[in-house]
């Protein structure tokens, strides 16, 4: 245990340390973006991700993957903080992760299985798609110089990147274009002119609402969205770290370790985090393997304000919507294409119903939910497709049912097999069935009984041992008639 | 002579010319042929997300590398197959650097200047780091 924890901090330390810096420089233009799509002061976000990354190097389950303030989360705050502001969204924050300690009691993780992967494309894209959407109000119309500037920054962070690596390219473009604003003087919005940055440690305060039932009526919906969209991203950011170093992880100690981290995080002024795709790929591409990694990188993302708090006000906002324009194309599923035309008509349209949705409520939540429901449909549509082939073979009718006969797939049974007929000898056929559930055994009885009415020699046939079981336990019409045999 | 080649396969035509060339050095001297692919961190994300499970992930990768293992197999040559993670070509460096090769050989997309440039050859970047002899298939 000892080991493993010594191991797991570390094991790794100069590249942990080095991969935490170039995390810390990447984290700095996003959590301040973040908070701007929240609508709140850059040191929520600043702070939050300070605080997330700190912790979660504690508590989380899935060591090196980097956890922090982020857009999925933010643009889930968006009404709350326009409607009831901050201090809300501090109280929706602690809640969040009161709500998340205990899905990570429950073991709530398991349940990820459950969500299909044609969600998790559309979740990432409609996500991709809202980060995009939030940057366009800070460029569109503005100024030409605003477009000059975000054109730059682009080709800054895409061309760069090709000749030279050792510096994140969109530090260069932070620093160089901040600098060439500074020093040429052109009119262009800043960061300060959003918010303001101070260069302070964050503080222990106690949000300032009234504890009512009305207060929890108000942020227990936002903070259950918040936990579900926080998880759902972070369990998924964690199968990606776990494929790229080939290890495995945690799982439900990262849901609680997440909620621990943002129940903190409430107290401290900083708004509700998870971890980050994007910034955990950076982080292990990097070299970054352990917990000293994630703490790095929180740890010195402070610092970093707390010493350049002056100049990052003086960041271009074009230069920041460049760079987080950059991190939108990155988070898009450009698979997706071709994902659309080769999967299963199903799956493509729950994929496009998640975006769909999302980017008409701005809730991720809700496409999510939907997605899951929609799949769930889909897939009892599917499954309950059943055939009954009728064939006779020397004077004995015989039908072949093939399919899962269940609650959904019964009607479909019972009008495959002929009910009027008369004085036959007939042989219902399960070998390619199978028997779920009481409307399937009831059905197979209203379909003996109805047969038997009318004279015929009924006999069922190969019930594997399940759907015997079922039928044995739960049929009537072998009760009724002892001399009817079920093998 | 060759009695450990470490064979860089990608699922590619190319992978599999060279996995051509390195049956014959193998009979040379009843060489082993460790097979070594490269799960690439710039499509971790694509695949996991695309991927119905992580065994599903494990199979479709073990299937790039099949077409080479059936020629193993048809040739009665002795082969491991080594899945590792991480950029294709400095992982494959670093591997056969600390594990030690007699020869290492790898096909080659044959990109003209620009792709190289754009893209990075992988054949390349080995030839030109990998502490052993590098035999690459065009």
């Amino acid at each position: 245990m000892i080991t493993k924890l010594k191991n797991e901090w570390f094991g790794n330390i100069r590249a942990d340390i080095l991969a935490g810096i170039v995390v810390a420089l990447a984290l700095i233009p996003e959590a301040i973006a973040f908070s701007i799509i929240a609508g709140v002061d850059p040191m929520v976000g600043l702070y939050a991700s300070f605080s997330i990354a700190v912790i979660i190097a504690f508590v989380g389950g899935r060591p090196g993957m980097i956890s922090a303030a982020t857009g999925a989360m933010a643009l889930l705050m968006v009404p709350l903080v326009r409607d009831y502001g901050l201090d809300y969204l501090l109280a929706a924050t602690i809640l969040t992760g009161i709500i998340q300690i205990v899905f990570g009691v429950l073991k709530v993780a398991k349940l990820m299985r459950f969500i299909p992967r044609a969600v998790m494309i559309g979740f990432v894209n409609a996500l991709a798609i809202l980060i995009f959407m939030a940057q366009v109000p800070h460029f569109l119309g503005i100024s030409t110089m605003t477009y000059v500037f975000v054109a730059v920054t682009l080709a800054i962070v895409y061309i760069l990147p090709r000749f030279f690596t050792a510096v994140p390219a969109p530090l260069i473009a932070i620093v160089a274009l901040t600098a060439v604003v500074i020093f040429s003087g052109i009119e262009l919005r800043t960061v300060g002119d959003l918010g303001t940055i101070s260069q302070t440690l964050p503080s222990f305060f106690i949000p300032d609402v009234p504890f009512t039932f009305e207060t929890l009526q108000i942020i227990f919906p936002y903070a259950l969205a918040l936990s579900i969209v926080g998880l759902l991203e972070s369990l998924l950011t964690s199968q990606i770290v776990d494929d790229m170093t080939d290890t495995e992880s945690d799982k439900n100690k990262e849901s609680r370790g997440q909620g621990i981290a943002n129940f903190v995080t409430g107290f401290f002024g900083g708004m509700a985090g998870c971890a980050m795709i994007g910034q955990s790929v950076i982080n292990v591409k990097s070299g970054g393997r352990g917990r000293l990694s994630t703490f790095v990188a929180g740890a010195l993302l402070m610092f970093l304000i707390i010493v350049l708090g002056d100049l990052v006000v003086q960041i271009p906002m074009p230069v920041l919507v460049g760079i987080m324009i950059m991190v939108s194309i990155g988070t898009f599923d450009w698979g997706s294409f071709t994902y659309i035309r080769k999967a299963p008509r199903a799956d493509a349209f729950v994929m496009v119903a998640t975006v769909a949705i999302v980017v008409v409520t701005h809730d991720l939540s809700k496409g999510v939910l939907a997605g899951v429901l929609l799949s769930a449909i889909f897939f009892v549509a599917k499954i309950s497709k059943l055939k009954v082939d009728k064939a006779i073979e020397s004077g004995v009718i015989r039908y072949n049912v093939q399919g899962q006969l269940f609650f959904a797939s019964v009607e479909d049974f019972v009008a495959g097999i002929d009910l009027t007929e008369r004085e036959s000898k007939i042989h219902i056929d399960f070998t390619e069935s199978h028997v779920w559930d009481d409307s399937a055994v009831g059905a197979i009885d209203k379909v003996v009984m109805k047969l038997r009415q009318n004279q015929n020699e009924v006999l069922i046939t190969g019930l594997n041992s399940s759907s015997r079981k079922i039928v044995d336990k739960l049929a009537i019409y072998n009760q009724a008639d002892a001399k009817l045999s079920v093998h | 002579m060759y009695s450990h080649i470490v064979l860089a396969a990608d699922g590619s035509d190319n992978a599999l010319r060279a996995a051509k060339h390195a049956v014959a050095l193998a009979k040379l001297g009843d060489g082993k042929i460790e097979v070594v692919y490269v799960a690439d961190f710039k499509k971790a994300k694509y695949e996991v997300l695309h991927a119905e499970s992580n065994e599903a992930l494990e199979y479709e990768r073990r299937q790039k590398v099949r077409p080479v293992e059936e020629l193993l197999i048809a040739e009665a040559i002795t082969y491991e197959v080594k899945i590792l993670h991480g950029e294709p070509g400095p992982t494959i460096v670093e591997y056969v650097n600390e594990q030690g090769a007699d020869l290492v050989i790898i096909g080659s997309r044959g990109l003209n200047s620009l792709q190289e440039m754009v893209l990075g050859s992988v054949s390349h970047k080995v030839v030109k780091r990998v502490k052993a002899p590098v035999l690459v298939v065009k």
